[in-house]
Parts: C-alpha cells; structure tokens; sequence
C-alpha cells in the first residue's frame, strides 16, 4: 500500500529533510509518526500525497510511483488520499455541510451522489446537527470532525493527519482519535503525525520514529519514546 | 466538460467579479477605452479602404491625341495602346462626345460652352481602363512614349494622396491599440491575480482534494472573459449609435467626391461583433497570464 525504499529528500535550498528511508505500510494499517520538530516527519507526509517527490529512491503509494506520476495525473492519484490538518483548513463562508460538499464538487460527483455522501460522513462524526451551522460558530474539536469528515467523504484509501490533535484540548483530542479509529476499522489506512504521548501511549498502534531524516525506530504498539 | 459543471464555473467567475471592485472597475475601463479606440480606428480604416477601391476603380487613363494626327494615325496609336497586356479596356472618344460629357458634367454652367459646338477646341482621345489600378501609372508612361499623344492625363494625385493617408492612419492607429491592448491586458492579469490571492487557500484545498487543473482554472478565465466582454458594452453602444448618426444624418447632408461611407447594415453590426470578440480574447489573455504564473497548479 505504502512502500519507500531508501529515499532521500534534499530541497532546493540544501536542507536534507529525509537521509535513506525504507518503510512498508500495508493496507488497513493505522500507524503513528513521531520525533523532534524538524526531523522530517512533514516531509514524510508529504511524500505520500506527492506534495513533494523523493530526491532519489523510490515512493510507491497504492501501487503508484509517485516520481513517475504525470502533473495531470496527480488530481487522480489525491482522490484516493484523505489529508488532514493541524489547523482544519475550512472555508470560512462556507457551512458544515457545504465545506464537506465542496470536496466532492470539486471532483464533478453528482448532486445525488453528493447529498448522500455527505450525510454518511456527518453521521460518521456526529455532527448532523451542525450540518448548517458555520465553522466559527464551531468548537475546535467540532471543525477538526469537519476536516476529517471532508476527508473522507469520497472514500480514500489512506488518511494522513499531520497534528491533527495540536490545536485541542486533551478531552477532545480523544473525541478526534475515535473518530480516526472507527474510520481505521472500516479499513482506512490512518497514517498520522503527532506530539502527543498520551495518545500514543495509551492508544497503542505501530509507532514509526524519525530523527533527522531516518528512521530510528518501527514498533508495532510502540510507545511515544520522548519527554515531550 | 458537465454542464452542470459549466454553470459552477461560471458562478465563480461572476462572483469573482464583484470580490474585487475597484479593480474590477480599472480594468472593465481600460477595455473600454481600448475598445473605443479599436471601433474607431476600424471604422476609419474599413471606410477608407472602401472610398480607395470606389476611386481605384473609377481610374482610367484619357489619352488625348494630337490634334494634327491623321485618321490613320489614330489607329495606329489604338493598336499600339491595345498591345499593352496591363490595360483591360480601350474606348475612342471623339471630340464632339468629349465635348457632349463636359457640358453634361457642367451642369447648368455647360450652356456657355455649346458656343464651342461649331469650331470645337478639344482632342479626340482615347479611354483606357487598367486590369489593376496599380498599375495605371505604368500604362501613362508607357503611352507618353507613343506618337501622335498629346497629353496622357490620370487621377495620379487623388490615389495616391488616399493611399498615403490610408498607410499613415494605420500605422498610428496600430500603434496606438497595441499599447491600449497591452495595458488592458496587464490590468486584467492584475485583477485576477488579486482574486487567485483571494481565493488561495480555496485553491490550496481544491487542489488537496482532487480538482483538476483545468477545473480550478476555469473560473478565472471566465472572469477574464467577462471583464473583456463587459468592457465591450459601452464601445458597442457608441459605435451602434455614432455610426448611423454620421451615415444616416450626416453624410447625406454633405457632398464630397468620392465620400461613400459602407452603409449601418451590415457593417456596424460586424464591427460590433469584431469589438466583442477582441474584448474577450483581451480578457482570457490577460487571464491566461495571471493563471499562468499565479496558480502553480
């Protein structure tokens, strides 16, 4: 499902974000990035939605080389990978309901199509209620559930949340890991970056440690391993 | 591409067009002014080349011949004008029928001149149309050469003065419009430019979740579109208005040789069509440029 193989990430202005990293993801799994800030867990991430391409060695995400991925082909290859983010990234004018649709509009699905899909997933991080309401008029753990909903409104394979925990209170942060659980158990691949000990070390699942730019440590229900 | 899809983009568009007032303003008002000046210089030019090709076609090389020339002498000269392969047509004209066409020419004024019936002063002649106006000049030299020519008279002053207007007017004008043209252009990349800026975090989302390029830059070329479009309106109005204001009212009251506008129907209304088109064109280029370098999609 995710597969690197001795890949190595240099940007342009010399920093070496990643030094020879080799990793096999398979497909359900639901794994947990962590190290220092600045050891390349970002750059990590961005491998698999080929927001970047490896310098050298070789990212192969649901069977796709991703240095071999054409520009035009790169709309594609994202619809079949959830991103989600520290700060939410929703339109502000737009409601609940209408920030989770845009993700399904922008990829020409039918309105049909559309109305069904976004009721599923509301239900799925039980905000139904909200469905009208307007992200600031939302709690913090509230407009995290809307990201992740629009997430996953067109079913990916793969989830990547890059400190999706960072913004929120410790109780919430809980809120937003079973959200990610149930999504794991319908066999949603759940790749996600975080700081937070407490989750990693009370919801054990495979923990992947990198400090600058390698790959340090690969446990399955691993512990978190720094003191924050 | 959906239809339904279609429709979105061209939502987005119009909304983008309000987002940015001003700017909006500034660059639907270049376009304008550009545009104005495009349906001027047009006019202009189209009438001129018009009125060119009406005195063009009325040019015709008279060839007076020498009042001592002999009948066969006269014929002679006929053949040999008939040799050269530029002329088309060669008419004889005798004194008496000069001398009829001048006193009808004259008008009431002619009267005066039917004293001349009986003793009449002129030359036979010969009348010579060219196969091209352009080559007029060349058949008079030719003939000047020929014996028993008294004169070769042409409109040698009136074509050429027209042609040299004509080419003065067009390279001022082409001038003129490049540099309006470019400057709607770099207005409306601006515009858009401030919309993508606007609309950046929507585009970073759209391209996150799958959008196409081509998707996320439609809207932007439809804003471009409509600038241009928008811009035309006002351009379109006047030309409309003005142009069958001086072809209707003005022209019929003067009377000059040779001035013969194209007429409202069909020509105003293709110039119209033309002014659209290149305020749409301006529109999606400067559109063009701003996705170009501001949407690194």
């Amino acid at each position: 499902m995710i597969k690197m193989e001795n890949v190595f990430k240099r940007y342009q202005n010399g920093v070496t974000a990643l030094n020879g990293v080799s990793i096999h993801i398979e497909k359900g799994e639901f794994v947990y990035i962590v190290g220092p800030s600045g050891a390349g867990k970002s750059t990590f991430i961005k491998l698999i939605y080929r927001e970047v391409k490896p310098t050298t060695g070789l990212v192969e995400i649901n069977g796709v080389n991703t240095s071999e991925l054409k520009e035009r082909e790169v709309p594609f290859f994202r619809r079949r990978i959830g991103v989600v983010f520290q700060d939410f990234k929703l339109l502000p004018k737009l409601t609940v309901y209408e920030n989770i649709a845009f993700a399904l509009e922008v990829i020409e699905e039918s309105p049909r199509n559309i109305r069904k899909r976004v009721m599923e997933v509301l239900e799925l991080v039980d905000l139904k209620s909200k469905a009208r309401f307007l992200p600031n008029e939302l709690s913090g753990g509230e407009q995290q559930r809307v990201s992740i909903a629009r997430a996953i409104v067109n079913r990916p394979d793969i989830v990547i949340a890059d400190e999706p925990t960072g913004n929120l209170d410790p109780d919430t942060s809980w809120d937003i890991m079973s959200v990610f659980e149930d999504i794991n158990e319908r066999g949603t691949t759940i790749i996600m970056a975080t700081h937070s000990k407490e989750i990693v070390n009370k919801m054990k699942k495979r923990v992947i440690a990198i400090e600058s730019g390698m790959i340090v440590r690969d446990e399955s229900r691993g512990e978190y391993g720094y003191e924050n | 591409m959906k239809i339904r899809t279609f429709k979105r983009h061209l939502r987005e568009g119009v909304k983008n067009i309000f987002r940015n007032g001003w700017m909006t303003v500034a660059s639907i008002g270049s376009v304008t002014v550009t545009l104005l000046l495009v349906a001027a210089f047009l006019v202009i030019i189209l009438n001129l080349n018009h009125m060119a090709e009406k005195v063009e076609e009325d040019v015709i090389v008279k060839v007076l011949i020498d009042v001592a020339a002999s009948d066969e002498d006269i014929k002679t000269l006929g053949h040999n004008i008939k040799k050269i392969n530029q002329i088309e047509s060669v008419v004889f004209s005798s004194k008496d029928e000069e001398l009829d066409n001048l006193i009808k020419g004259m008008g009431k004024e002619g009267k005066s001149w039917e004293l001349f019936e009986q003793d009449n002063p002129l030359n036979h002649a010969y009348i010579i149309k060219a196969k091209e106006p352009q080559d007029t000049a060349v058949i008079a030299e030719k003939i000047r050469g020929f014996d028993h020519v008294h004169k070769v008279n042409y409109g040698k002053e009136v074509v050429s003065q027209l042609f040299e207007f004509n080419k003065n007017a067009r390279i001022v004008g082409i001038i003129l419009i490049v540099g309006l043209v470019f400057t709607a252009i770099f207005l409306i990349s601006n515009t858009i430019k401030l919309t993508i800026m606007a609309r950046s975090t929507e585009i970073g989302i759209m391209k996150l979740v799958g959008a196409t390029n081509g998707f996320i830059r439609w809207p932007f070329f439809i804003e471009g579109m409509l600038l241009g479009m928008i811009g035309s309106i006002i351009p379109i109005g006047v030309l409309l208005a003005g142009y069958y204001y001086i072809v209707e009212k003005l022209v019929i009251s003067v009377q000059i040789p040779f001035f013969e506008l194209l007429s409202f129907y069909p020509f105003a209304w293709q110039i119209s069509l033309v002014i659209l088109l290149i305020g749409a064109l301006i529109g999606v280029w400067g559109s063009i440029m701003s996705v170009r370098r501001f949407l690194k999609v």
